[in-house]
């Protein structure tokens, strides 16, 4: 019997589609009273005045406040990654109460019976600004004399933080016999989770204690930065994630409303709510991206690659928030990606601006950095005649090769791209794309066929704690988990991991009842609340597998060994002469003599008849901290075609041959293989955060914000191909963020494949009508 | 987010709608099935201070022949448009436009006469009873007028109808024998038309006898391609309908926003013209 | 302040609400029907689809006012004892939701398309959900989903 690789369906569906959920918004308690939050409409400007008065007059509204009413009791928002020793750190104060630093800012707060009671006593506070001059353009921020963002800090720069490895490269581009340079956009991405963020918090408050539920996907977290920010002492803290609608990075976060929230509660001693609306969220729930990157690479003619320097502007907003300035960071060590060269440079500029802050969106960091690389390396295939496949096969590791340490210095354990590769091209029909590319090119066709292809790889599993200490991130990277036989023999595990939607439950169930032994649908897993599951570092960068999973699997086999003990005392053997299979301990060359370890479960429950010194349990719990990250990796081939006149691009076909590791469970890999092409797809063509030139989000609402509807993506050809992962026991690599990693180039790649015989080099992205239209129109100039 | 108060009224016949809508003068907003007014109101860009919901307003919704008229009930819902055998057949454009506007839940309660009363130039239907040659037959305090369609839409979410008016019935002269097809071109399923053309031609002896072409998001109100229809007659193959759609986006006023720059929307609309004309009369 | 009936999930209840109170609150704050979540304020998202009077609506683009004397079946009325829908067992065997936010919006415009087109091509599926957002799964397990769900149905299964 082996659970593990089979398509379990899930254990988290039946709630989900009965509607019998628990979203923080459904939750209710008595005298629940409804936060609303007034927003600065100005991207950049000076408080002179917040009058609550007469908000507080209008009926049913309970309290208001300014900025300045809740500082006492609100400290800065924390960032934990300053990358570099002299990081500028500015205060983020949860309320502005001086200035406003972007559209959206926080300036006040009301909390009336209702929400709709609420939402018109917004109105009734009156604010005064003066305006300052907005912070929009990444190059202009460094300038000397520019605006300041934070005028107390003398400078927009908020960190620089190089990497050199390998030969010098102003070395290496003198001999090269090609240097390409390519300036590429990363565009504000809104990451859009379904369920809009709220908060609930329950007091005590006789005993100054509280609940926090939030929409988030860090509990644990969560909790150790709203002890921090409110000073309420943390064992008086609960954290509860409920059913999490989804994340994608926007609720790896500490916000300024989940500490307002608690801040408030505390002070009226009652139960309030705050639950943001969609186009309040566009302001107020972190981007991502928001880059500008210069590359430039090295390499000789017969496209063995010498060198890649990479520089990198990156929006911060107007603040640092949990990991801002580590973002980029994330990427550092991804832009040489598969390749083998001599010579790696890497400047990183984080800068601020009157924005939203930016923070951790699918694949962050990694995402920008296999674009950058990817799109540069069809640039160079063009450049040298060679075919963009061609040009990665002469230059990636050999499967031979691994375990391979890289010009960034990362070891990748294990891989195989010529797997990856040779699988993609023939799912794909390569061969024939390209003549009918080449048919159509001839032709004169108004409707032009393009192939993108990305050959990618990320690191997964955050992460080993000593690595992260390195790189200055102020917490570990281990995952903890427990399993507990309980007396029936039923079994719980307690994850760490804080799922929204990645189906840890069903997937936990299945490492649990391999190595236990038991049925899978005896297995209930616990997450999502500090006080059932204390220990844990959440559900982000495609960590929970590989870590929290790796915990699990280990805590379930201290269960066996320390069942192991009982078993031999019962059965009146030595351990050694017993086995261990399918849940049953029996002793060697007596089968008749066998516990199954549910049976063991509940002998160690009476105790009646353990062994001397033996505790009476068998429960076990294990913290996993990691040796390396993993790396998945795979290749993924895009088919699109151009409308030469109306400039829109539609996706014929999409291949995405992955490398994953070892498969947990097939169907739900699928699954988030699917979600992260969408959304990589989604920033190719489709979405972007558009600001004006006062710093107003003009792309303020879904109606503006193009999130993909089912018919604006195509049937996805998704395959895999398998090498296990070295690093862990279970042999996984993470697959949360692959198709939004991998397949952003392969779009842009396959857009400007299109229309590079009509003259077009490049396309900003998302590569809308309008884009391709111009720049058809500029080539044919 | 969450509307602003307003007073609500619920006539039960056209004569007492008009009423309260005299009586709510500037203020009162009429309600029909709420698929414009209800974001407008959420994001709080309108603050009515009565709404007079017309949904339960006998004898406004279907569907019937006058001879040569097709009269559809300013209440018809898009959904019923669609799919009312009588607008397919005698319609047929605003069948099909009607087709692509929202999503289904949308045109289950959307109706025809709310989205013409709502004067959006980016809506499709503006631009495909401006084609069809329709009137707009509103109901006031001294009775009922009618108003052509090329007078109706005055500007930007502005219509001829007076506060007291109501939007009771569209009449359209029946187009049977007409071919037709709205183009609409837009940036992702959900979004709005960055601009669309419907067009309808009468050919005659393999020849484009007549044509006519309601741009939509072309300028402040839906707008005829005049030049255009001038051009086609006479218009025998491809070349010719494509030379007569060059001048598609003479006259125009095409607004500046986040799916495209005027420039690039009368490129769009002779390009859309083409094809809509050639899908019209059959050869596209 | 209006007085309102109105028949949820089979049960017929009668309240005072402000004109303005949106279907959506109504269900969730008023009836504590939470199964129907919300997602958007310009009717984009679909989250909060619900079936009045036999046709799919937004309800957040509905006063409940406008429900008045009017039927309407949400999420949690789906099921009949304990029993499932085609399309929800479809879902459920599809792997079509991940975080299921967009699951109660999904299946009730799907229901909606099943009923007027029992034989879909995969392409009217994808049109007649394009007015439901789904973040997680890129679509391609709901589209299977459906067509199931409606392959089921033909052989006889109530979806």
């Amino acid at each position: 019997m082996s659970e593990v690789g089979t398509a379990r369906l899930r254990k988290e569906d039946a709630r989900l589609l009965t509607g019998q959920t628990r979203w923080t918004d459904n939750i209710d308690a008595p005298g629940l009273l409804h936060l609303a939050v007034l927003r600065s409409p100005m991207a950049h400007a000076r408080i002179d005045r917040v009058d609550v008065s007469a908000a507080l007059e209008r009926p049913g509204v309970v309290a208001a406040f300014s900025g300045a009413d809740l500082a006492p009791d609100l400290g800065s928002l924390p960032c934990a990654w300053p990358v570099t020793e002299d990081i500028v750190l500015p205060e983020h104060p949860p309320i502005a109460v001086d200035e406003v630093r972007y559209a959206g800012d926080p300036v006040a707060v009301v909390v009336a019976r209702d929400r709709y009671t609420a939402a018109d006593a917004l109105e009734a506070v009156e604010v005064e600004y003066t305006p300052l001059p907005p912070v929009l353009d990444l190059e202009a921020a460094l300038a000397e004399g520019a605006p300041l963002v934070h005028s107390d800090k003398g400078t927009n720069r908020c960190y620089d933080w190089p990497l050199r490895t390998g030969e010098d490269f102003a070395a290496v581009r003198q001999r090269a016999e090609v240097t390409l340079k390519r300036r590429y956009h990363q565009q504000r991405l809104i990451p859009n989770a379904m369920e809009p963020r709220a908060v609930v918090v329950t007091p005590v408050a006789a005993s100054d204690e509280y609940t926090v539920y939030s929409s988030t996907q860090i509990p644990h977290i969560l909790r150790v930065m709203l002890a921090v920010v409110t000073e309420v002492p943390e064992h008086r803290l609960r954290v509860v994630a409920p059913d999490v609608g989804g994340g994608f990075g926007s609720k790896l976060q500490v916000y300024g409303e989940e500490a307002i929230t608690l801040a408030v509660a505390r002070r009226l001693g009652r139960p309030v709510k705050w639950t943001e609306s969609r186009s309040e969220g566009y302001l107020a729930t972190h981007h991502g991206r928001g880059m500008i990157q210069d590359v430039e690479i090295a390499a000789n003619r017969d496209g063995r690659l010498l060198g890649l320097k990479v520089d990198l502007l990156v929006d911060m907003g107007a603040y640092l928030m949990l990991v801002t300035p580590g973002i980029p960071i994330l990427g550092a060590f991804m832009y040489p990606g598969i390749y083998k060269m001599r010579s790696y440079e890497l400047g990183v500029t984080g800068v601020f601006t009157t924005r939203t802050p930016t923070d951790a969106y699918r694949g962050a960091g990694r995402p920008e950095a296999t674009y950058a690389i990817e799109r540069i390396m069809d640039e160079l295939a063009v450049e040298l005649g060679l075919d963009p496949v061609e040009l990665r096969r002469r230059n990636w590791i050999r499967h031979e090769e691994f375990p391979y340490t890289t010009i960034a210095g990362l070891t990748y354990d294990s891989g195989n791209y010529e797997a990856a590769t040779d699988k993609a091209l023939a799912l794909f029909d390569y061969d024939k794309l390209r003549a009918e590319q080449a048919d159509r090119n001839q032709r004169g066709d108004t409707v032009r066929l393009g192939i993108g292809v990305s050959t990618y790889t990320e690191m997964c599993g955050l992460a080993p704690s000593r690595v992260l200490r390195d790189l200055r991130y102020a917490a570990g990277g281990w995952e903890a988990a427990s399993v507990r036989m309980l007396p029936t023999g039923k079994v719980e595990v307690v994850t760490g991991t804080s799922p929204h939607g990645q189906g840890h439950v069903t997937c936990w169930s299945q490492i649990a009842a391999d190595v236990l032994g038991v049925p899978f649908e005896d297995v209930q897993v616990v997450h999502g609340d500090t006080r059932a599951a204390p220990q844990g570092m959440d559900t982000y960068g495609s960590r929970s597998l590989v870590v929290g999973g790796t915990a699990v699997h280990q805590a379930a086999t201290k269960v066996v060994d320390k069942a192991r003990k009982v078993a031999a005392h019962l059965l009146e053997a030595s351990e050694r002469d017993l086995e261990f299979t399918d849940g049953v301990f029996s002793v060697k060359g007596s089968p008749d003599a066998r516990r199954t370890i549910q049976e063991i479960a509940f002998e160690t429950f009476t105790s009646h008849d353990l062994p001397d010194g033996v505790e009476p349990t068998i429960n076990a719990g294990h913290l996993t901290d990691p040796d390396d990250f993993s790396y998945p990796h795979g290749t993924h081939l895009c088919a699109v075609e151009v409308d030469t006149e109306t400039g829109q691009t539609r996706i014929r076909s999409y291949v995405a041959v992955d490398d994953v590791g070892r498969v947990i469970n097939p169907m739900i890999v699928e699954g988030q293989v699917h979600g992260g092409l969408a959304q990589g797809i989604a920033q190719a063509l489709y979405e972007e955060a558009v600001y004006d030139d006062e710093g107003n989000l003009v792309s303020g609402t879904m109606a503006d914000y193009l999130v993909p509807s089912a018919p604006d993506l195509p049937e996805f050809v998704t395959e895999r191909a398998r090498t296990p992962a070295t690093t862990n026991p279970l042999g996984v690599k993470g697959v949360g963020e692959a198709g939004t990693i991998a397949s952003t180039p392969a779009v842009v790649g396959a857009v400007v494949d299109a229309l590079r015989p009509l003259g077009v080099r490049d396309l900003r992205m998302p590569c809308t009508p309008e884009r391709v239209w111009q720049a058809l129109k500029e080539a044919s100039a | 987010m969450i509307p602003p108060s307003f007073e609500y009224a619920r006539p039960g016949s056209v004569e007492e709608t008009v009423r309260v809508l005299s009586e709510g003068g500037e203020d009162a907003k009429v309600l029909a099935g709420g698929q414009s007014l209800l974001p407008l109101l959420r994001l709080r860009l309108a603050f009515p201070e009565l709404v007079v919901d017309v949904g339960r307003v006998p004898g406004l919704a279907g569907v019937r022949e006058e001879g040569t008229t097709l009269v559809v009930g300013a209440m018809t819902t898009h959904h019923d448009v669609v799919r009312d055998p009588l607008v397919r057949r005698h319609a047929g454009l605003l069948a099909a436009a009607t087709a692509g506007v929202g999503d289904p839940a949308v045109r289950h309660r959307g109706t025809l006469g709310g989205s013409l009363a709502h004067a959006d130039p980016a809506g499709d239907l503006p631009a495909v009873v401006l084609a069809l040659d329709a009137e707009l037959i509103a109901a006031g305090p001294g009775g009922r007028r009618a108003i052509p369609a090329r007078e109706f839409f005055v500007d930007y979410l502005q219509s001829a109808l007076e506060p007291d008016e109501l939007l009771v019935e569209i009449r359209i002269p029946k187009t049977d024998g007409w071919g037709f097809h709205y183009e609409k071109f837009h940036r992702s399923a959900q979004s709005w038309a960055v601009v669309g053309v419907a067009a309808l031609v009468r050919r005659d002896d393999g020849h484009i006898a007549e044509a006519r072409i309601g741009l939509t998001n072309m300028g402040s109100t839906p707008l005829r391609a005049t030049a255009t229809e001038e051009a086609l007659p006479g218009s025998g193959d491809t070349r010719a309908v494509a030379r007569a759609a060059e001048s598609a986006a003479t006259g125009t006023r095409p607004p500046r926003d986040l799916s495209g720059s005027p420039e690039y929307r009368e490129h769009l609309a002779r390009v859309l013209t083409r094809r809509a004309v050639l899908a019209a009369a059959g050869t596209g | 302040m209006t007085r309102i009936s109105v028949k949820v999930d089979g049960t017929v209840y009668q309240d005072e609400v402000e004109p303005r109170l949106l279907l959506i609150h109504y269900l969730r704050d008023r009836l504590g029907l939470t199964g129907t979540p919300i997602g958007c304020d310009t009717s984009n998202c679909g989250v909060c689809t619900v079936d009045l009077d036999g046709a799919s609506v937004k309800s957040c683009s509905v006063l409940a006012v406008q429900a008045d004397g009017g039927e309407v079946t949400t999420v949690e009325g789906l099921a009949t004892d304990g029993e499932w829908t085609g399309l929800q067992r479809a879902f459920h065997e599809r792997h079509a939701l991940q975080c299921g936010y967009c699951t109660p919006g999904m299946l009730m415009a799907a229901r909606d398309l099943l009923r007027e087109n029992p034989h879909p091509t995969p392409d009217e599926v994808r049109h007649a959900l394009e007015g439901n957002l789904c973040r997680c799964t890129g679509y391609q397990n709901i589209v299977r989903a459906v067509l199931a769900a409606a392959e089921t149905a033909g052989q006889g299964a109530a979806t």
